[in-house]
């Protein structure tokens, strides 16, 4: 069976197979199911950002007409979370609150109004304890801390690491600068609303459907907070209307309607308001970050010092994880001679944060690749030489032992630098015009499973029936990103079938093996690395029985399209298929992938930035800035991303222009702001996401590195484009009027007040000035890879 | 309870509603046509866009009492899987859809715009679906495909 693609499938420009469904509305999402008896159910949420939970009296809202089941948090006493070392959330509060909209109690109705009177006539009694909203808050000791016992300081998680001798490279130095900035935290804001319906089936089992991402995880706390063995549970992950992240965790109304089922016996569907998605919230972490870097005279780092500090909400989440990931892939672009990372993540007040796009790196990210704009600007050298100088070589090993393989960074950088002109045209653009450059990275997956094991992080299982039709099975999750599409694909190529013409289950833990979800940017690597292999074994099964049929030797017998063929000879594939099915029995076979297990060091905090691969993108953009009222907009986005191999152009472009779009929101408006502990406005005419009228034109640049260990040499593309841009974008505001907006978003006032600065004076910076009293622990000293 | 008649893609429906019933809880809940979507269902993103009388309108903030009489399209009333509409076969070629949720509010507006202008440019594009939000596409390819499906319909 040859490896490399050559059936035309793979690097077509195809639609989604599953386009014309969504298109004309027929895709079914979780809100879209409906089962006889259906009950509604509604969460109350606290008012309280910190608060003992004294009493719920829950007795009018049960004595309601129409009231089917009332919970609280007795009715849920295992605690969980997404991380095994954070195990500190429950389905509904007991005994305390900790962010207002934290769910308390819920109700099962005969419709949805009832539930909502419902919950409306439940009393919470909550006795205040003093909120946490703020990091310089939570860095300081409390007597009543947010989690644990007091005094304590409200810190989640440290990371403290040095590999190789940073001191003594800031003594070599030639020249040594520090930053301080700030990323305020966002929403992934999709449009779909998280929802999950609960039902017994005929035979008393539960069935959980959900808009869930990640169903092994959710069928793995389901069997934990219920108390049930996993075998009792069955999840299906409904085609999800947008994911970015948000829908990665595991939430209470997953739980809450599980629970009713149970106990009603009757299916029950929650979908949450646009409120409620804030208060879930899981979205990226603000984080305030310092950082040092020394050079030399023509601008190689000598060393690096990054600090973070990581506000990451009420609870644990995703977060031991997010704040590795802000300091940890920055030497993935950049040869780093020595780097300290220290960094700590505060429990506050607020809903929790965790991944979205990017997962914690685009914070660093920002802050690395403005910080390297300004050093550029002291250096005398251009933004384009000063990363071309620190350039990582492909097939190496980072400073903080993350295995490099293929690495298209330089074309990257080369092809939007000459596309975008910018060579002749930064700095010299007219007054209020800009451009911005900025590189990045990211992971091909996660290379360890969140709960530790050795098994396999995807499989695939194909079956063949006698009419020629494959159908593929595999748990992935499509959250809009394709990876159905993806499965289908890669399978065709290898075996020389349109992709329209598979069936491909998928995400149904009753019905599909393990895949361990659509987070990291791990499906096309991972599961398309499984399908990959089990339509190879397929394939091989079908050309030996073929071969033995004509007597000839099997090298000489090839799948074509549709066909197989041997020198003259041909048969169709559905004639072929019979065949071997009369030579092996049932046609199946199966596909696992597990990443190597030589891509991480083996220090403390290892185990979050390595990937079997990391894609490269590098990202132009061109502003225009209005130095009356300090609206900035974004006028084109240049952008180039080393995808390894495209397996489909059109979805490809798709996620970059995509990653465009979502950074132009972080970058621009969107934040996750609070006044004190309350959302400053939960909703999407407050929370301001780019429409179409804030949408920049997008070049598109694919470059193919061709990663030796990806299907067909693939690699990630749904969430490294992003982390360019944003940067990218500052850095543009710069050249356009001079001012240094040390902080995302960008909002128009912050401009304006980085302009009235420089009018007076001043240095026409507008950022933060001062980091939270916080002292870190003394590094935990790494030996960089022997070079 | 009120006593209404909708018009809903060419057929007729007599039902009856309470008085704040929404056309969009009426058309996913009472009718069973899904494919309109809710997004937010204060007005703010435009998921629940249907056609009444010709004119995009958001189901979320219409309520079923006010649309009584009206001609209502919605996706499932301008194409199928097996017979597509031209902005639905153009949606799925462009790859217009990613998550596909906004996709059929979006495609009701485009169908509106398109009944009005015959070759819209890509600035008056723009300017239709700019109450419809994306989260998915950057809205490049919604545009391509709208332009593209002009390009096909008479």
């Amino acid at each position: 069976m040859r490896l490399d693609p050559h059936h035309g499938v793979v690097g077509t420009a195809a639609p989604r197979i599953d386009g014309l469904a969504q298109a004309t509305g027929s895709l079914r999402y979780v809100d879209d199911l409906a089962f006889p008896g259906m009950l509604w159910g509604k969460i109350l949420r606290s008012t309280q950002a910190h608060a003992r939970v004294v009493s719920v009296d829950t007795r009018a809202a049960e004595a309601m007409p129409g009231v089917r089941a009332v919970l609280t948090g007795e009715d849920f006493p295992v605690a969980f979370g997404l991380l095994p070392v954070s195990q500190d959330e429950h389905a509904l509060a007991i005994d305390k609150v900790r962010h207002v909209g934290e769910p308390v109690a819920a109700v099962a109705a005969d419709d949805p109004d009832i539930a909502q009177r419902a919950v409306d006539a439940i009393e919470v009694v909550y006795e205040p304890l003093p909120a946490v909203t703020t990091m310089e808050e939570a860095a300081a000791m409390a007597d009543e801390p947010i989690h644990g016992e007091g005094p304590r300081v409200n810190r989640h998680r440290e990371v403290s690491l040095e590999f190789g001798d940073v001191d003594a490279g800031f003594d070599a130095a030639y020249h040594v600068r520090e930053d301080v900035l700030f990323y305020q935290g966002n929403n992934h804001a999709a449009l779909e609303t998280h929802g999950a319906v609960g039902l017994l089936t005929d035979e008393g089992r539960l069935h959980v459907y959900s808009s869930t991402q990640v169903p092994h995880y959710l069928h793995r706390i389901l069997a934990k907070v219920l108390e049930m063995p996993e075998g009792a549970i069955r999840v299906t992950a409904c085609p999800t209307g947008g994911g970015f992240g948000g829908k990665t965790d595991v939430f209470s109304h997953e739980l809450v309607a599980a629970k009713f089922a149970l106990v009603t016996g009757r299916p029950t569907k929650i979908v949450l308001t646009r409120e409620e998605v804030f208060y879930a919230h899981r979205g990226r972490h603000p984080v305030l970050m310092w950082i040092k870097t020394g050079f030399t005279e023509d601008g190689r780092i000598t060393a690096m010092w990054l600090k973070t500090y990581v506000d990451g909400g009420a609870y644990g989440s995703y977060g031991a994880a997010s704040l590795l990931y802000t300091g940890q892939l920055l030497p993935v672009t950049y040869d780093i001679p020595a780097y300290r990372f220290q960094g700590v993540r505060f429990f506050t007040n607020k809903p929790a944060c965790g991944p979205k796009r990017g997962h914690g790196t685009p914070q660093g990210r920002f802050g690395l690749e403005v910080h390297l704009d300004k050093a550029a600007e002291d250096l005398a050298l251009d933004p384009v030489a000063i990363r071309r100088r620190n350039l990582i070589e492909p097939h190496s090993l980072t400073v903080n032992h993350l295995r490099v393989t293929s690495c298209g960074l330089a074309e990257c950088l080369d092809r939007v630098v000459d596309a975008s002109g910018f060579r002749d045209r930064y700095g010299e653009m007219p007054p209020g015009r800009g451009l911005g450059l900025a590189v990045g990275a990211y992971l091909s997956g996660a290379g360890l499973p969140i709960y530790f094991n050795d098994m396999p992080q995807s499989e695939v299982m194909l079956k063949v029936d006698r009419g020629g039709g494959v159908t593929v099975y595999s748990m992935a999750a499509d959250c809009g990103q394709g990876s159905t599409t993806m499965l289908a694909t890669v399978v065709g190529e290898a075996l020389g079938l349109d992709p329209t013409e598979l069936t491909v289950v998928t995400a149904d833990t009753d019905l599909t093996p393990i895949d361990l979800g659509s987070y990291s940017s791990r499906v096309t690597f991972m599961a398309g690395n499984a399908a990959l292999e089990a339509a190879l074994r397929l394939g091989d099964l079908i050309l030996t029985a073929v071969a033995d049929e004509w007597e000839v030797d099997p090298d000489r017998v090839e799948l074509g399209r549709g066909v197989v063929v041997a020198g003259d000879r041909q048969m169709t594939w559905r004639e072929a298929v019979q065949i071997a099915e009369a030579r092996w029995g049932l046609l199946v076979a199966t596909g696992s992938y597990k990443p190597p297990k030589d891509i991480k060091g083996d220090y403390r905090g290892a185990g979050v930035g390595p990937s079997p691969a990391y894609s490269y993108s590098a990202c132009v953009a061109e502003v225009a800035v209005d130095a009356d009222t300090g609206v900035v907009s974004v006028e084109k986005v240049w952008l180039a991303h080393d995808i390894g191999r495209s397996i489909n152009p059109l979805m490809v472009q798709g996620q970059i222009e995509g990653s465009v779009h979502m950074a132009l929101g972080e970058v621009l408006m969107e934040e996750q702001a609070f006044r004190g502990a309350l959302h400053d406005g939960p909703s999407l005419l407050d929370y301001k996401i780019p429409t179409v009228l804030e949408m920049c034109d997008v070049e598109s640049i694919i470059v193919e590195s061709v990663d030796p260990e990806g299907p067909f040499g693939a690699k990630e593309v749904g969430q490294g484009p992003l982390l360019p841009v944003i940067p990218a974008v500052v850095n543009a505001v710069y050249d356009a009027v001079g001012v240094r907006i040390d902080e995302v978003p960008v909002r128009p006032d912050k401009v304006i007040a980085a302009l009235r600065d420089r009018t007076r004076g001043g240095t026409g910076r507008y950022g933060p000035t001062s980091l939270p009293d916080y002292e870190f622990r003394p590094p935990l000293p790494v030996d960089p890879p022997g070079r | 309870m009120e006593p209404v008649t909708l018009q809903i893609n060419g057929a007729t429906h007599r039902l009856f509603v309470a008085p704040h019933r929404t056309l969009l809880e009426t058309l996913r809940e009472d009718l069973g046509l899904t494919g309109t979507k809710h997004g937010c269902e204060l007005g703010e993103c435009g998921a629940c866009t249907v056609l009444v009388d010709g004119t995009p309108t958001l189901s979320c903030l219409t309520l079923t009492v006010e649309a009584s009489g009206s001609e209502i399209v919605t996706i499932e009333g301008i194409g199928t899987v097996a017979h597509p509409h031209p902005l639905q076969r153009a949606f799925a070629e462009f790859g217009a859809a990613q998550c596909g949720y906004c996709t059929p509010g979006m495609i009701l507006t485009a169908k509106a715009l398109l009944d009005h202008r015959a070759r819209p440019g890509s600035d008056e594009i723009g300017e239709a679906i700019a109450g419809n939000m994306c989260r998915c596409t950057g809205y490049l390819p919604i545009i391509r495909a709208i332009a593209a499906a002009a390009e096909e319909l008479p």
